[in-house]
């Protein structure tokens, strides 16, 4: 066991050094010198000199990584070349938008999935289970970004029930940021259920064939009761994964998200900041979204532990 | 265990409709207030009472700093300029100079000597006067620190010598007579901070104009608040936000359901009849300081040749092209000159659009057969732009290859840097900029001692001669067909109905809400 969970890690660990060290070489590669880039049109030699020394872009590239990733380790993702302040005070403030998007995102798609997906299941040779495949064929089709407008003009600007775009912070207004974050989560939730539909489907339909459905039924349960007491478990274990890499979906496709409603989340933050090429922001974002992806997906290799007892077995 | 089964029944249709539904009508149902009144979506409390006036501004691009001459970017100075720094003149909605910090002001008889009086009741938010010493560490500040952005360097550059004689007058010497550089201290390049935060910038105000800095919500907007202590007439707004949208889209969306107040510049034109509603919307249209332009390799073997440089202005459709990529909005300009500069002559008829004319030229030329690089800059306006170019060019025998650049790195690098190029597309945003082709090594590779003469001459010249000699300079550029100037980028603005004193030409970086009011 031990064993395992060092051997995890240290896993873990390659990879992150790996991300950093291929982020850090493509950072490099984007064309255009930081110095020249912020003076502007017509800098001297010597002005491009002195502002490269005060960012530091002057010093050799080895030197450079190493101060990146020993800052990191310290929780310290370096100084915004653009803007002058530090990146982790630039991410700070992004995380809780981005967490609560991605996190509601998931939660409602799982909502919304499940007890579609099972219906398409048990009915999947009647007119529901059709209809609910169908549906989620045509919603796997749309891009969420176009969910997102649709969903903006239909309750900000027609019906004027939402705000069309816009954040408001939940310290400020509770229900003023329930309202802001309705429509991007509906729009990010929306596209993600179609996909999960479609496993939550098929994950059941593996269910009702099993032996211990045809006992549960046999001993008297009716086929949803079986199926929540004896199904939703087994069926969730390749639900996990799926969830897991929906999960990392959900991120990428928050970026864009943020961009159609306006929402100053860590997307928009990369974006401006890729624009302005200020190698250090997009530099700590990147990073940040990897460390995500991977402890996203530890998580779910935990997760399969906790959910199959077997699995426990096997590993003592 | 069976107990369960009967409400197990019911579960899936209900959960899954109840749940969407009921989440939705909540959220949308408790409705406070808030929602639609502009600005106070933000939510800051503010120490006035509930009447506080806000006027919220949406704009394209948010600034990475609140230093305005960090860098090239105009961000900063769009929210700041006039609003929170002051300058020593100002430049109004016509082009014209105004006086602003100084009262007045005079030039000595071999205009190389300018004398500023200073207004003596201006102030920093601070409560700091604003003395002529404090005006001359600005002025040295902008012409000999290493790190400001490399235009406003470049536009203090003529100045010798700055010298506070008393508290309240000032004297600056330039090394020659120089009727740009008095444009320029209207212009971000003067802008008066508190010499105390000179080290500050980039996060705090320290300006003397009517609002200073609130809140700034990185990745959404900056507020800015009544200046307590300012020294003239008090704003006319508690809280004057600047809120950012990426999307065009977004901004228009949000004008339409109420939120903003101001679109301070239109990306979408063709989205404009959303907005023809004059119970609700007005909308300005009016002059910016880009032209967009097609800039030409003056050193690249075949565009040394005038016919060639020629044929390619005539081969080229202006206003077809602004029908196409700008909705029609924009105006059509024969060289590096816009409207509102006070030396504005209309040259859009030398090198006009004649197709035959071009293809003659080209024949006398023995330009037959002819591929040129073209590198415009992956942006909306210029890649747009270059496809009709491309085209029009076609139809006169010109072969292009296209190439877009991203913006700015690549561009810079590729075209700016290297002048590895034959065409390219940008807009020049900066106000007169005509400058840029009296320097053999700009971009352009433009080297003509007959214009930089008749440039100099111009900048040296009396002040009433100033605008004469320039249109000469603007006219040397047009025969020579230096560049191809496409058109101006109109400024268009959409403000509530309510909105009114908004000027609809943006003749400096500045978005001006001084002079601003709501009904």
């Amino acid at each position: 066991m031990i064993a395992t969970v060092a051997r995890r890690l240290g896993v873990f660990a390659l990879s992150l050094v790996g991300a950093s060290l291929a982020i850090f070489i493509i950072c490099q590669a984007l064309p255009g010198d930081p110095a020249r880039i912020l003076l502007g049109d017509g800098a001297s030699a010597e002005q491009i000199a002195a502002k490269a020394h005060e960012l530091g872009t002057d010093r050799p590239a080895i030197v450079r990584y190493l101060t990146w990733v020993a800052g990191m380790l310290r929780g310290d993702f370096g100084t915004s070349y653009a803007s002058g302040v530090a990146v982790s005070g630039l991410i700070g403030p992004t995380l809780p938008v981005t967490g609560a998007l991605a996190g509601f995102s998931l939660l409602v798609s799982v909502v919304i999935a499940l007890p579609f997906g099972m219906l398409a299941a048990l009915r999947r040779r009647r007119w529901e289970g059709v209809a609910v495949s169908a549906v989620a064929q045509v919603g796997m089709a749309i891009p969420a970004f176009w969910a997102g407008i649709l969903l903006s003009i239909l309750f900000g600007v027609v019906w004027r029930v939402l705000p069309p775009n816009g954040y408001i912070p939940l310290t400020t207004d509770p229900i003023g940021w329930a309202r802001s974050l309705a429509l991007p989560v509906l729009a990010l939730a929306l596209v993600q259920a179609a996909v999960l539909v479609r496993y939550v489907r098929s994950a059941f339909i593996d269910v009702l064939s099993e032996d211990y459905y045809r006992t549960a039924r046999a001993v008297g349960w009716s086929r949803w009761g079986a199926l929540l007491r004896h199904g939703v478990r087994n069926a969730s274990l390749s639900l996990v994964t799926v969830l897991g890499l929906q999960l990392a979906s959900i991120l990428v496709g928050a970026i864009v998200i943020e961009q159609v409603f306006v929402l100053p989340g860590l997307g928009s933050l990369l974006l401006t900041y890729v624009r302005q090429k200020d190698v250090m922001v997009i530099q700590g974002v990147v990073m940040l979204l990897v460390l995500a992806v991977l402890l996203i997906n530890a998580l779910v290799e935990v997760s399969y532990v906790l959910i199959d007892p077997r699995l426990r077995t096997a590993e003592r | 265990m069976v107990t369960r089964t009967p409400h197990a029944r019911f579960f899936p249709r209900r959960l899954a409709v109840a749940l969407t539904a009921l989440t939705l009508a909540a959220i949308s149902a408790c409705s406070p207030a808030s929602s639609s009144s502009t600005g106070s979506s933000a939510g800051t409390p503010t120490v006035h009472a509930p009447a506080a006036k806000t006027l919220t501004v949406a704009a394209t691009a948010e600034p990475s700093t609140l230093d305005m001459t960090a860098g090239p970017a105009v961000a900063p100075a769009q929210v700041q300029l006039y609003n929170v720094y002051e300058t020593l003149v100002k430049i109004d909605g016509d082009g014209a100079l105004q006086p602003l910090l100084a009262q007045r002001w005079s030039v000595s008889t071999d205009r190389t000597v300018y004398t500023f009086y200073l207004n003596p009741a201006s102030k920093f938010a601070s409560g700091e006067p604003v003395t002529a010493d404090a005006v001359a560490k600005n002025i040295e500040r902008i012409r000999t620190s290493k790190t400001v952005g490399a235009k406003y360097s470049a536009a203090m550059a003529v100045v010798t010598g700055e010298k506070a004689v008393d508290s309240s007058t000032l004297e600056v010497t330039l090394s020659r007579p120089s009727n740009t550089w008095l444009y320029s201290m209207a212009d971000t390049a003067g802008m008066i901070a508190d010499p105390a935060s000179f080290d500050k910038l980039g996060t705090e105000s320290a300006g003397s104009g009517p609002y200073m800095l609130d809140k700034w919500t990185r990745g959404d907007s900056i507020a800015l608040k009544r200046n307590p202590n300012y020294w003239a007439n008090p704003g006319r707004f508690d809280s004057v936000v600047f809120k950012y949208f990426p999307d065009p889209n977004a901004m228009n969306a949000a004008m339409m359901a109420g939120t903003i107040d101001i679109i301070s510049n239109e990306q979408a034109p063709d989205a404009l009849s959303q907005f023809a509603d004059t119970a609700k919307y007005t909308l300005l249209e009016g002059a910016t300081n880009m032209e967009v332009t097609l800039g030409l390799n003056n050193s690249s073997p075949a565009l040394k040749d005038l016919k060639v440089r020629q044929a390619i202005a005539m081969a080229i459709d202006k206003k077809k092209l602004i029908t196409n990529t700008e909705a029609g909005h924009g105006t059509v300009i024969g060289s590096m000159v816009v409207p509102t500069d006070p030396y504005y002559e209309d040259l859009s008829g030398i090198n006009a659009y004649d197709p035959a004319k071009a293809k003659q030229l080209l024949t006398e030329a023995g330009a037959t057969n002819l591929t040129l690089r073209f590198k415009p800059a992956a942006l909306p306006y210029a890649t747009a732009a270059a496809q009709q170019v491309a085209a029009d060019l076609k139809a006169v025998g010109i072969n292009t290859t296209i190439q877009e650049q991203q913006f700015p790195a690549a561009w810079v690098d590729a075209v700016y840097i290297k002048a590895d190029y034959d065409l390219t597309i940008v807009g020049h945003a900066e106000a007169r900029d005509l400058v840029t082709y009296t320097n053999p090594e700009y971009y352009w590779r433009y080297n003509n001692p007959a214009f930089t003469a008749q440039y100099q001459a111009a900048d040296s010249a009396a002040a009433d001669a100033y605008a004469p000699e320039m249109k000469k300079a603007a006219k040397i550029l047009a025969d020579d067909a230096a560049s191809v100037w496409l058109y101006m980028m109109p400024n268009l603005v959409v403000t509530k109905a309510t909105v009114t004193g908004l000027s609809k030409n943006a003749t400096t970086d500045s978005f001006d809400v001084t002079t601003i009011a709501t009904r």
